[in-house]
């Protein structure tokens, strides 16, 4: 037993879940806004792939991944005002605008990535540097997994308590939520509901461009076309999983990712035939169970998905 | 009756039309920023889909699975349904048309090349059943459980021809299933090219679709679905069975493609997938307005843009994306016309939203 715990190293295990749980985490949270003020976002993905792509490009030119960190954040909120302007403005379908925006990212992050970044020699901007919390980062197993992190996951973990204090602790949230479920009685009660749907959505964008930058600027310094590759909808997939609050999406998201690295080591180290596909498999299968109404409801917010057209 | 007739000229002709105008006018921007002449790469766009030698052809290849899926994902919207999963269906069709295809052998081809047709449409019938069950059963949301879907479909792909998969090949450098059966394999009918009966198939399966909507009992429970579920089921339609076989004659449409790319073009599946198609299929849709006749010139811009793309990022280095772009652009313009009108300061823009979906029913429906 003491052997086969070795072998697994279940604190490097736990803290490489956390670290790839983070754009999970993030892209989750800010779907969760979104949604939480009625409207519906599966644009995550592409929101991601153009924070992880212009994040970058800056960081490249700038040669500071704090540049680009701020890029990321900035590109992902431009974008997702798109998502807004079109949805919430124009009223196309949030889906149909959702998927547009997807689609914008893979060409705008394609057609740029190969004119000015693709054939480029020069040295890359690196990743955010490793810092270990003073004191904290001693504590055995706690310390390696929570406190020797790089930046964007210590945000995700400040976050997830930002996110749910303002969700569910502050007159905005209370506002936002209002409007993801009764849009019309929000507006009676004199809340601007374009106002609050239009800063959660933006806000929703500075989230996932934050996610976006974890694959750019903290896994690998470097961009990749297509890099996110469909992260964002394992994320939406958290957000549902985690019924749209940011500690059920951040344990949804260490669920999905840490059933990941537990598959791969047990091909790895102890060879265990099981397909590493069919684990793939569980975050999807879980999501379709949970809205399918089989282990506790998942209830999106009763507006969500429908435009709101005053008057 | 004039002006009525001039309205529908305005919103099922002239916005599609001008919104790809626009489309082109915004990847062009796109062009001039990556540092090209727009000029020029349109040009070489135009060339790669039409007059280079056998472009044409290949931009007829190309529209044919363009035209299935863009189908099925109309079939959907007409009865309110959003299926985002026309690419893992495309995935589960092409698995079990290629498993009959090559499993069989010694048959005719006018056997063989229905029993692959026929199990390609089943196995993406069977596999949009799931949501379409789910959603007339639980009130799942379709958008959500199609996606996830997708996922599983190139999960199970990638399962069935991995190095150990059960569909794999003997005998291969990369894992890929054997070629299907020669007496399985879509004829070539234009000499020298790739082009294949699947066009002419997929041509016919316009009419076919447009009849089944418009003029059968199915369709017009289908329709009844997609106006009110209320409504409907106060006429006595049974609303879950309505949305499960809409689901399934949609996944069979989107099967159908798979499996035609399967026998007419490539013979075998590699374990590498998703293409994109499932966007594609439901941007054709749009760009068609959910009527099957528009699908036709809506599948034959995608696929001459997807042809064409290659010989554009070989002659100006301009990435082949940028067609994702141009794609984007002209849907953003289809959906929301009111851009389109306060842009040319159209007289008669429509200035109605476009309604896809009947979002305010999702109750469970049984």
């Amino acid at each position: 037993m003491t052997d086969f715990l070795s072998q697994l190293d279940p604190v490097s295990l736990l803290s490489i879940t956390l670290i790839t749980a983070t754009p999970l985490v993030l892209a989750a949270m800010g779907g969760m806004m979104c949604e939480r003020s009625g409207v519906v976002n599966i644009a995550l993905e592409g929101i991601m792939l153009t924070g992880a792509f212009i994040g970058y490009g800056v960081a490249f030119f700038t040669h500071s991944v704090w540049i680009g960190l701020a890029a990321a954040i900035v590109s992902g909120m431009l974008i997702a005002t798109l998502h807004a302007v079109l949805s919430i403005s124009f009223l196309v379908d949030q889906i149909v605008s959702g998927m547009v925006i997807n689609i914008l990212a893979v060409g705008i992050t394609g057609v740029f990535y190969r004119t000015y970044l693709e054939s480029a020699t020069t040295v890359g901007p690196g990743t955010f540097p490793h810092w270990d919390v003073p004191v904290l980062s001693a504590i055995p197993v706690i310390g390696p997994i929570f406190f020797q992190n790089q930046f964007v996951t210590y945000a995700m973990l400040i976050l997830i308590f930002v996110v749910h204090f303002i969700l569910f602790r502050t007159v905005w949230g209370l506002r936002t939520r209002a409007c993801g479920e009764h849009p019309r009685a929000a507006e009676t009660a004199g809340i601007n509901v374009y106002f609050v749907r239009y800063v959660n959505v933006i806000a929703s964008g500075a989230l996932a461009g934050l996610g976006g930058a974890y694959f750019s600027l903290q896994q690998i310094g470097n961009f990749l076309p297509n890099m996110t590759g469909g992260r964002g909808y394992i994320a939406l997939a958290a957000m549902i999983f985690g019924k749209w609050t940011p500690l059920g999406a951040f344990a949804a998201s260490l669920l999905f990712s840490g059933s990941d690295q537990v598959g791969s080591r047990l091909q790895s180290v102890f060879h265990v035939p099981i397909p590493l596909q069919f684990l793939g498999m569980i975050p999807y299968v879980l999501t379709i169970i949970v809205v399918a109404g089989a282990m506790g409801r998942a209830v999106a917010p009763a507006a969500v998905g429908i435009p709101y057209k005053k008057g | 009756m004039a002006a009525a007739w001039r309205g529908r000229v305005v919103t099922t002709v002239l916005v599609p039309l001008v919104s790809v105008v626009c489309g082109f006018l915004v990847g062009a921007i796109a062009i001039v920023a990556a540092g090209a002449d727009p000029l020029v790469a349109y040009g070489a766009l135009f060339a790669g889909a039409f007059t280079n030698h056998n472009a044409l052809a290949e931009t007829l290849v190309s529209t044919t699975p363009y035209l299935g899926l863009g189908l099925a994902v109309a079939l959907g919207f007409r009865a309110g349904l959003f299926n985002i999963g026309a690419e893992g269906q495309f995935y589960i069709g092409s698995l079990a048309g290629t498993f009959v295809a090559y499993s069989i052998h010694g048959l005719p081809p006018v056997l063989e090349v229905p029993l692959g047709l026929i199990a390609g449409m089943a196995g993406g019938a069977l596999w949009a059943s799931i949501a379409g069950g789910l959603k007339a059963r639980f009130g799942a949301h379709e958008v959500i459980t199609t996606i996830m879907l997708n996922y599983v479909s190139f999960l199970v792909a990638s399962y069935l021809v991995d190095t150990k998969g059960l569909m794999l090949a003997p005998d291969v450098s990369t894992p890929r299933t054997p070629d299907v059966d020669p007496s399985a394999v879509l004829p070539v009918i234009l000499a020298g090219s790739r082009l294949h009966v699947g066009f002419i198939l997929a041509l016919l399966a316009v009419p076919v679709v447009w009849f089944l909507i418009e003029r059968t009992t199915i369709g017009f429970r289908l329709r009844a679905v997609g106006f009110s579920q209320g409504a409907a089921r106060a006429a006595g339609i049974s609303v879950g069975r309505t949305i499960v076989l809409t689901m399934a004659l949609s996944g069979a449409l989107a099967g159908f493609a798979g499996i035609v790319e399967v026998l007419g073009v490539n013979y075998h599946m590699t374990d590498t997938v998703a293409a994109g198609y499932g966007f594609d299929a439901i941007a054709v849709a749009l760009l068609a307005r959910s009527n099957p006749w528009g699908v036709l010139p809506a599948a034959f811009l995608f696929g001459a843009l997807h042809n064409g793309a290659g010989f554009m990022q070989l002659e100006t280095q301009i990435s082949s994306d940028l067609i994702s772009i141009v794609q984007a652009s002209v849907i953003i313009f289809v959906a929301a016309p009111v851009i389109v009108g306060w842009l040319f300061r159209l007289r008669r823009a429509p200035a109605e939203t476009v309604h896809i979906t009947q979002r305010e029913v999702d109750a469970p429906v049984t």
